[in-house]
């Protein structure tokens, strides 16, 4: 069991990292052996906030094995040189954490693949997300344990997606953590609730198309699924009512795009989503106490039905 | 009657302590005698007065301190409870017993008005997957929509949505009625065992699968029948039953009921034909 949240105003810029904090952290009996956010924040829109890590949290309930800090330095040492070596400036700095960090880079080109290829094949660095948007920032704990470690709450924009992990099938550690990033798409994330039961099969056919998975989590399997709908020219929606008949198991799941939020739930209707809908602010999560926590009013809400996939645009 | 024995032939869980005595004989019977009026106290349940009316505010409670505290005012004779600021928690209203008048100014979440047996509910907002599951008793209302497994294996009573309900209503449901202004979702009377479902909107795919008996109504369009699932006559009883309970029930008074179609089980799937009685009464 987890639980998933989403919001979008289409009108407005507000305090998303605070509001999504509240919604997931009122899931957190559904799961809080990690918790990971997407925020689309307001920027210039000139460079790309690139979110990645250079090790894992080997804290309380980790299942990763613990590094030196030296490790990380080594490491981000590389990653430096090898921006560098691709015609990219690093613009803005940030190391939040030991093993996470922040960069505000200055890239022309729009193919991130080579990019992130780059960068990825330093061991042990993951990019947790790429864009000019959108921030990934997933760690270990509970809602309000991450928001307050990585300073969430000062996180202005227009839509998010988050995600309470129980981890299930696969290991409790970052790379395992939703939200996945739709790489190598710049600001698409996808949060899931569920289980995909063709896994496998879909990933081995998605590897063989050079498609790239960093962990074991079925649900990674989404994202890159949706990404290579969309490197196929798709639209959003279109990749996410063929991912209906696509994956096999029972789903609840969301993706958010610069400047967009969709849903899609499967045949079976058989996780739960609650939904409301207005003319300028669509709340949704596994459970309606999600949405009070934004919403305390009585506010009209409703389960959408089996194979249903909506999306929003700001 | 059933006897309690102890007995020196240990299974394994009496090996590992966690009881010493077998039951045996027939079945677990208790037989009333109308004169020993003790016999005939429902454990968990008061006498309240309807003219008593209070209010609770659980905002800032818990869903546990708030059925105690429901609880409590039962035990004071409180026979009209309005709960304020519901605000989509969860479990609220679960296991009572009594007859009582119960409004919630507001929604539930998962579970609410789960286990009773006999109060009249009024739910003044949505309600969240499994609402007044196993209900025994009693009539619930929902004045808005309604999340999946709506009146899930309920037993009796009268369960009502206004506004729409999420998949597998009715699912495993042992009698009563549940009855749906809007639409149902997939699965709607999935196994059902017995008892009557009414959509007056359209319903999703796997209508009444696997179904073992009881009946649904449907108003609207049909996205699939289930495995079992099928299309029977509708009588002019039925059309008097649907009548009277959307009277009843408030909601579609002025519905056509001479155009819902009426689903039943096929009684193929479960080999029907190849039970005894007593068998069948088993597998019900």
């Amino acid at each position: 069991m987890c639980g998933i949240a989403g919001l979008i105003y289409k009108d407005k810029s507000v305090n998303i990292g605070t509001q999504l904090q509240g919604m997931l952290q009122a899931l957190k009996h559904r799961g809080e052996d990690s918790t990971g956010y997407a925020l689309y924040g307001d920027t210039d829109g000139k460079n790309f906030i690139m979110r990645f890590k250079v090790g894992e949290n080997v804290g309380e309930g980790s299942s990763s094995v613990s590094e030196e800090t030296s490790v990380y330095d080594e490491r981000i040492k590389i990653v430096n040189s090898h921006i560098l070596g691709m015609g990219a400036k690093i613009i803005k700095e940030e190391r939040i954490l030991p093993y996470s960090l922040r960069y505000e880079v200055s890239y022309d080109e729009k193919d991130l693949r080579e990019f992130s290829r780059k960068i990825e094949s330093v061991p042990g660095v993951e990019i947790l997300s790429m864009g000019k948007s959108l921030e990934v920032i997933k760690d270990l704990g509970n809602a309000k344990d991450v928001c307050d470690r990585y300073n969430l709450d000062k996180i202005v924009g227009t839509h998010a997606i988050g995600h309470a992990r129980m981890a299930t099938e696969s290991g409790v550690d970052i790379k395992s953590a939703h939200p996945f990033w739709g790489y190598p798409f710049s600001d698409v994330s996808v949060v899931h609730n569920g289980q995909l039961t063709n896994y496998w099969n879909n990933r081995r056919l998605l590897e063989n198309e050079g498609m790239r998975f960093m962990s074991e989590c079925d649900s990674e399997l989404i994202a890159v699924y949706l990404a290579k709908k969309l490197r196929d020219g798709a639209t959003l929606e279109e990749g996410m009512k063929a991912s209906l008949a696509g994956l096999d198991g029972v789903f609840t799941y969301f993706v958010a795009t610069k400047d967009s939020l969709g849903m899609a739930k499967d045949t079976m209707a058989a996780k739960p989503l609650v939904l409301y809908e207005s003319d300028n602010l669509i709340a949704m999560g596994s459970e309606e106490i999600a949405i009070r926590a934004i919403l305390p009013q009585e506010i009209d809400t409703y389960d959408p039905y089996d194979g249903e996939v909506k999306v929003w645009q700001i | 009657m059933a006897n309690l024995k102890t007995t020196d032939k240990k299974s394994k869980s009496q090996s590992m302590g966690m009881h010493t005595e077998v039951l045996t004989g027939r079945t677990q019977q208790k037989f009333f005698n109308p004169s020993e009026a003790e016999n005939f106290y429902y454990f968990g349940t008061y006498d309240v007065d309807f003219n008593k009316r209070t209010e609770l505010d659980v905002k800032e409670m818990t869903a546990p301190e708030a059925n105690k505290e429901i609880d409590n005012l039962m035990s004071q004779g409180f026979g009209t409870i309005v709960i304020k600021n519901p605000q989509g928690k969860h479990s609220l209203g679960v296991g009572i017993l009594n007859k009582l008048n119960l409004i919630f100014e507001g929604s539930l979440g998962y579970f609410g008005m789960g286990s009773c047996d006999g109060p009249t509910v009024r739910i003044n907002g949505r309600v969240g997957w499994s609402c007044a599951e196993n209900l025994m008793a009693g009539k619930v209302v929902i004045e808005k929509n309604a999340g999946s497994c709506f009146g899930a294996a309920i037993r009796g009573g009268d369960l009502i949505c206004k506004g729409s309900v999420g998949a597998r209503t009715g699912i495993d449901m042992k009698g009563g009625t549940i009855i749906v202004g809007g639409d149902a979702g997939a699965f709607t009377g999935f196994m059902m065992q017995r008892g009557r479902i009414i959509i007056l909107g359209d319903v999703g795919i796997n209508l009444g699968d696997s179904m073992y008996d009881g009946t649904i109504f449907i108003g609207g369009k049909i996205g699939s029948f289930g495995s079992d699932a099928v299309p029977a006559d509708l009588t002019a009883s039925d059309k008097d039953w649907l009548k009277r309970k959307l009277k009843v029930a408030e909601i579609g008074e002025k519905f056509d009921v001479s155009k819902m179609t009426k689903i039943v089980a096929g009684k193929k799937l479960w080999n029907y034909d190849n039970l005894e009685p007593h068998e069948k009464k088993g597998a019900i």
